[in-house]
């Protein structure tokens, strides 16, 4: 009862690989592509795709899992407001087991705390109508694909006049993290697999800088097995022929200008701030604050008791984000750290490299990262 | 019928208005001779041959009544398909309720019909019950718990330590359906072809038994899905499993609810399918079989059985582009997601 | 970070409409995509379309991936 579907038709997917194999053989060396999409991630541990590559082509995750990169001190700030008895918290299924310094918002629902797991933003606006005594707070984390639907929820709260919706603001942005990999020695990059559904919005034009200012190939592609090994079939062609460019392979979504109306909504409520990326520091001008008009809707305005934050000891989650190390080089993969037991984000998050890693690659050799 | 529109804590007490839902409700619904005892335990004057089979279960759902059942119609279903896993005929069920207080007796009267139902079709009879009331707020509307009594045959032999290596892992129906629509549900999504699997197994089971297949162990895949229970089972045989993922039953309505919702189907509870782990020469046999029956026309023969090496996967998925991954009992995939 | 399906949208209003793939249905908001018409395909993340589907570009991808399926079809298909 599958759909018969050639994105993921076995025969495809062969036909792809050979071609992969058959262009890297003029490579010389071993290349390094990144993905920066935890449904990527999820989409190529899920499909087996990493074992089918040729050793001379390497794909690592990188932080774009928006669950991975959430600092601990929005956790401890979420749990925080949970515990508040006047505010009902709404939150992506996602966030639910993300520990915090102390606690998580599981644990903190188990305890008593108003904690709704919604499935859009618009859902926890209705609750906000349905609980008018309450201040219903929307955990706004996510990146460009996921902020205009929140920016578009708090316009429908502005039209509607509710007034109790407010948001906690933890979102990040796509291209500073893109321009800080990209210069990053240590780990040495050969061009970027780019996340469908975030070029949507942004469109594939968004991405020039990466040809023109760092001299990287970068291709946008969908989440089915074809169409990720078509995009590091591309990439390959990109590097071997010498030639950097920006390749748009989602054409059946993106367009070069993306969703303008999307990207103005997202910057009528929100600006771009400094924003501690988990494991990356703080990055600046990569995450978004809600502009001083809807201060109304700021739930970082919110009075909580929050002690200090504190990361978990041994956790190499950081590293992992960066591509730097692969999940079994971290001390607590697996001994401590897995998916029932969670003590990173990388682990917690369904697509967090190490929990996608845990579940679909566990027995395979590492690539070497640390070579 | 019961006076009463809201469930009072003294329907819970005992006394007189205890006595009216006995009277009023529970005993028209669920008639039945050792029932109507009302004496503190249900005697027996005789059980079959064979070895006695005694299970219980608890059971809380949210939404308690939705697309092709309710809180009693599941409870009693469950219970009536751990028997049936273990091979066990039922002999008698007992249901408990705990009830919140402030529950609308109409949802009451639903989960008792409900239960009635479910124990006609299953041919066991409830033979004994209790009813208690929490005060508001302490409960969830209804818990039901519930507890089996049943005989396996005499000659009949269901265990996981039957399995071997060359055996071969067949499903009785689409996978997922129970535990979509609920999740549909919560989650605001409709599909008229979206309708829990909850069904009393009985019946099926000993059409597959009488089918002459040599069938070794059956589990039913209700909470953690088809992954978790064949996960279970194979650690617990000691053996690995292979399962075709071109194979898989699922119906369309449940794979789109899956892929909205970031879901998987294999993780997905069922409450009237059948895992069967038979000897490789009857699977056909047995799927032809269980075609037969109205609750088994989408079995399918879905995974084969093999030796299990040290330190590899007892679970692995053959996927339909040609890959392999190992799958965990439990996928943390039962939220649903965005990213 | 992005799933998002294609649905067909088959009833909409001012700010939402139903979607509709395989069966099922639910109500998503339409402000990111007001100018998308009853029988569009769009893209639904987190409850709102975000992006239309482009027939013509589905279909020319489509059409190359079945290209890529022939000279494979010849030689027999998987080893």
């Amino acid at each position: 009862m599958i759909r018969r579907d050639p994105y993921h038709d076995p025969r495809a997917v062969y036909a792809w690989v050979e071609r992969i194999r058959g262009a890297s053989r003029g490579l010389g060396r071993r290349v390094t592509f990144m993905e920066v999409c935890g449904t990527h991630t999820h989409a190529i541990a899920e499909a087996g795709l990493r074992r089918m590559l040729p050793p001379e082509v390497r794909l690592i995750s990188g932080p774009g899992c928006p669950v991975c990169v959430t600092p601990i001190d929005y956790m401890d700030r979420a749990v925080a407001l949970a515990r508040r008895p006047d505010v009902l918290l709404c939150t992506f299924g996602d966030l639910m087991r993300v520990p915090s310094s102390d606690s998580s918002l599981e644990r903190e629902s188990a305890r008593g705390a108003d904690v709704h797991i919604v499935y859009s933003a618009r859902d926890a606006l209705a609750i906000a109508r349905e609980r008018p005594e309450r201040l219903v707070v929307f955990l706004a984390v996510g990146f460009e694909t996921t902020l205009p639907t929140i920016a578009a929820a708090i316009a429908e709260a502005d039209l509607r006049g509710i007034e109790n919706f407010l948001v906690l603001p933890g979102a990040k942005l796509i291209e500073p993290p893109l321009r800080a990999l990209a210069e990053d020695d240590e780990i040495q990059l050969d061009g970027f697999l780019l996340p469908g559904h975030v070029s949507v919005v942004l469109g594939s034009d968004f991405y020039r800088f990466l040809e023109r200012e760092l001299d990287l190939p970068g291709v946008i592609v969908g989440f089915t097995p074809v169409d990720v090994l078509r995009g590091v079939d591309q990439l390959v062609q990109c590097v071997t022929t010498g030639m950097p460019r920006v390749v748009n392979l989602y054409t059946r979504a993106v367009t070069p200008e993306g969703n303008r109306l999307a990207r103005h909504v997202m910057a009528h409520f929100f600006e771009p701030e400094d924003t501690r990326w988990r494991g990356l520091g703080v990055i600046p001008a990569s995450g978004l604050a809600l502009r001083e008009a809807f201060a109304h809707r700021d739930a970082t305005r919110l009075r909580v008791e929050l002690g200090p934050s504190r990361e978990p000891p041994g956790c190499r989650c950081g590293e992992v984000l960066k591509g730097v190390i692969e999940p079994p080089d971290c001390p607590l993969f697996g001994r401590g750290c897995t998916p029932a037991e969670p003590v990173g984000a990388c682990m917690v998050s369904s697509e967090g490299t190490c929990a996608a890693w845990y579940r679909h690659e566990r027995g395979r050799e590492k690539t070497g990262a640390e070579a | 019928m019961i006076r009463h529109e809201r469930i009072l804590l003294g329907h819970g007490s005992g006394g007189r208005l205890t006595r009216e839902l006995i009277e009023g409700l529970f005993l028209p619904a669920l008639d039945n001779p050792l029932l109507s005892t009302l004496t503190d335990s249900a005697v027996f004057d005789s059980i079959p041959a064979g070895r006695p089979a005694l299970t219980t279960d608890a059971f809380v759902v949210d939404p308690p009544v939705f697309a092709g059942g309710d809180l009693g119609y599941l409870s009693v279903c469950g219970t009536v398909n751990d028997l049936a896993m273990a091979g066990a005929r039922p002999v008698g069920l007992t249901w408990a309720l705990i009830l919140e207080e402030g529950l609308d007796t109409q949802l009451l009267e639903r989960f008792v019909r409900g239960a009635a139902r479910a124990a006609e079709e299953a041919g066991v009879p409830l033979v004994a019950g209790d009813t208690k009331v929490v005060p508001r707020g302490k409960g969830d509307r209804a818990f039901a718990v519930t507890s089996g009594l049943g005989v396996v045959p005499p000659g009949r032999d269901l265990s996981d330590r039957n399995i071997r290596p060359g055996d071969m892992v067949v499903v009785s129906g689409p996978l997922g359906d129970h535990g979509a629509t609920i999740l549909a549900h919560r989650h605001g999504l409709e599909a008229e072809g979206l309708r829990s699997d909850c069904a009393p197994l009985g019946r099926l089971v000993e059409a597959a038994l009488a089918s002459g297949a040599a069938v070794r162990a059956l589990h039913d895949p209700t909470r953690g899905g088809l992954a978790t229970t064949v996960h279970e089972t194979a650690t617990r045989a000691g053996v690995r499993v292979v399962l075709e993922e071109r194979a898989l039953p699922v119906r369309p309505e449940v794979r789109a609810t899956c892929e909205l919702l970031g879901l998987e189907p294999l993780y997905l509870a069922c409450e009237g399918r059948l895992v069967a782990w038979v000897a490789r020469e009857d699977a056909l046999r047995l799927v032809q079989a269980l075609r037969e029956e109205p609750l088994g026309r989408g079995a399918a023969c879905v995974g084969t059985v093999e030796a299990l090496e040290n330190g590899r996967a007892p679970l692995v998925l053959s996927t339909r582009v040609g890959g392999q991954r190992p799958l965990d009992q439990l996928s943390g995939l039962d939220l649903p997601r965005i990213c | 970070m992005c799933l998002a399906i294609p649905m067909r949208l088959v009833e909409r209003g001012e700010l939402d409409g139903t979607v509709e793939l395989d069966g099922v249905r639910r109500r998503i908001g339409l402000l990111l995509c007001p100018e998308a018409a009853v029988g569009d395909h769009v893209l639904v993340h987190a409850g709102y379309a975000i992006g239309s589907i482009d027939e013509v570009e589905a279909e020319r991808t489509l059409a190359l991936i079945r290209d890529a399926l022939r000279p494979a079809a010849r030689a027999g298909g998987l080893p």
